[in-house]
């Protein structure tokens, strides 16, 4: 807990007292048969330097959240602030751009961050750096692995230079391995950079793996059921003995969750 | 602090090489054809097939199955060919026709592009004109001729316009689809990065849709050479210049079969040529590098 409060003071954002604030927001669709309530009251900080997931079954609206923050979507009620400016979001899918190599993925971030020409490619070879990929400033994206390709979408969302990442299930295509892997680094970078991260995903383990703070979003309509702040010190694993019994215990309110569906 | 700091870095490391291990493992191999694989697979069928046509074609001649006046003999059409050749015409004939159908595909490819794009993302502009221009891609472009003639009269502009005409439907409609194509994800990655408006138009959808255009540039190639030839065919003058659509005019004047049979096989390689020297690697380079082809 420590290190937060050390990351928001040295951080430029020290003033701002989050990094997203979501408050009363709702979202509805109106589809062909009739206007479904999607995301109902949801509210929520991420303070500065916090790393936070939000956990809920299929279905329960974590995308249209994150669509939200990102500014891809309006909300229909309520209000979503990012002091820090546009964030950065990162898709199941890679989303890299098959005409582009690894590297010129991320300098097209940089360049439309602003970034001059002359020190995009420096930029970009540090980023993959930052990832472990430093080889593969050339590889197109079919030459990558599923993993090396989520790293580069990183490594790109990185280049954004956002306060805040916004993150939708990233690793949920991956095998178990290379998830773990991906944690593993994901939660170095959180370490070494002052972002503030939104994870979203549906496994229990890997947002109490990850996170400083777990939110369980109820289904239809999505709202904060519960939450939970995590303790457990990193680096931690996901097979390590305060994680499970933390999931455990996640586990069983997102079971009570959803069993409210199949009573009516 | 020390003992933890270094059961940090073991860890680090540790993952580091965990990293590197599954990298190695997963990493994609790329290989090349060999040029012995191409040449037995690409070069083989097809040179089998001409040599197959010809042997037929010399069969029938020979044989005195067909009579020589309805189908000459192939050694007529290359003596025709081989005197073009000596007479130094050939390079000519076929140069007016080629420079004349690149310079009039060049243009058509300066309106349709835009035009596409337009149609692609001005939602009033799709409605008002892209249900024409697709129908446009069905009119035979030889209707275009008797206007152009009466518009331009015999010259090089009225060559153009039917040109144009041809090609411009294809070109804006290959691009139309090409961005109806582009994934959606790659549009809200864009969005997200702050690509939008002309930069998502440059950095995203042009992009993305390059594959789509790149067919639609081969059709249009196709259809600028095929109204040009029409053009040639029925508005021939001296003041034109002689191309291969008069040369193959003239042969018919003249009651010259081989003659005829030349114009066409010209008309025929020229047209292939074109999209094997210019099209087709272009498209296979763009597929190739986006991993979209297996071979
Ligand atoms: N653009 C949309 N139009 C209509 N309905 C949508 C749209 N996007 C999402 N939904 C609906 O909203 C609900 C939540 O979707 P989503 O946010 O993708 O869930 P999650 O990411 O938690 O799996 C689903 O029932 C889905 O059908
Ligand atoms: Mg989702």
């Amino acid at each position: 807990m420590a290190t937060t409060f050390a990351k928001a003071a040295e951080g430029t954002v020290a003033e701002q007292t989050h990094a997203a604030r979501i408050e009363h927001v709702s979202k509805s669709f109106s589809g062909p048969a009739g206007t479904q309530l999607v995301l109902d009251d949801v509210s929520l900080d991420v303070a500065p330097g916090e790393f936070v997931t939000i956990l809920g079954a299929s279905g329960c609206g974590k995308s249209t959240l994150l669509n939200l923050v990102a500014g891809l979507d309006r909300p229909t009620q309520g209000s979503i602030e990012t002091p820090g400016g546009r964030p950065a979001l990162m898709f199941q899918e890679h989303a890299l751009f098959p005409w582009l190599t690894a590297g010129k993925n991320i300098e097209l971030a940089l360049r439309l961050r602003g970034v001059a020409k002359s020190e995009r490619r420096p930029e970009a070879e540090r980023l993959l750096e930052l990832v472990r990929l430093g080889g593969a400033y050339g590889k197109r994206v079919h030459e990558l692995s599923g993993g090396m390709r989520q790293r580069v979408a990183l490594a790109r969302a990185l280049a954004q230079d956002s306060q805040l990442l916004l993150m939708d299930e990233p690793f949920a295509a991956l095998d178990a391995i290379t998830r773990d892997v991906l944690h593993g680094e994901l939660t170095r970078i959180w370490e070494e950079t002052n972002l503030s991260v939104l994870f979203v995903t549906h496994n229990v383990r890997e947002a109490v793996r990850l996170a400083q703070r777990v939110v369980l979003l109820s289904s239809r309509p999505g709202r904060v059921a519960k939450e939970w702040t995590v303790g457990i010190e990193q680096p931690r694993r996901i097979e390590d003995a305060d994680v499970a019994e933390l999931s455990l215990e996640i586990t069983e309110h997102l079971r009570g969750e959803i069993r409210r569906h199949g009573q009516h | 602090m020390a003992s933890t700091d270094t059961a940090a870095t073991v860890k680090k490391d540790d993952l580091a090489g965990l990293e590197a291990g599954l990298d190695a493992l997963d990493a994609v191999e790329i290989r090349r054809t060999p040029v012995r694989e191409v040449l037995l697979k690409k070069v083989l069928p097809p040179t089998i097939a001409v040599a197959l046509v010809l042997a037929v074609w010399q069969i029938l001649v020979s044989a005195k199955i067909t009579e020589e006046t309805k189908l000459p003999a192939p050694s007529a059409v290359w003596d025709g060919l081989v005197d073009m050749w000596l007479q130094g015409t050939l390079l000519e004939v076929v140069w007016t026709s080629v420079s004349r159908g690149l310079a009039g595909f060049l243009l058509a490819l300066a309106i349709g592009t835009p035009l596409g794009l337009l149609v692609a993302r001005v939602k009033f502009v799709r409605a008002a004109i892209g249900p024409i221009l697709s129908g446009l891609q069905s009119l035979p472009s030889v209707a275009w001729v008797p206007p152009a003639v009466l518009w331009f009269g015999l010259n090089d502009a009225m060559m153009f316009t039917v040109i144009l005409l041809g090609a411009v439907p294809s070109i804006a409609n290959g691009l139309v689809s090409g961005v109806d194509q582009v994934p959606p994800l790659f549009l809200r990655a864009g969005r997200t990065m702050g690509a939008t408006g002309l930069k998502g138009t440059w950095h995203v959808v042009l992009p993305a849709a390059l594959p789509g255009y790149l067919a639609g540039l081969k059709q249009g190639w196709a259809f600028s050479w095929r109204s040009l030839m029409a053009a040639e065919i029925i508005a021939s003058s001296p003041d034109l210049g002689l191309g291969l659509g008069q040369l193959l005019e003239n042969g018919r004047n003249n009651i010259d079969l081989p003659g005829v049979f030349l114009a066409i096989l010209l008309i025929l390689v020229v047209g292939i040529a074109i999209d094997l020297l210019i099209f087709s690697p272009l498209e296979r380079w763009v597929l190739r590098s986006r991993g979209l082809l297996v071979k």
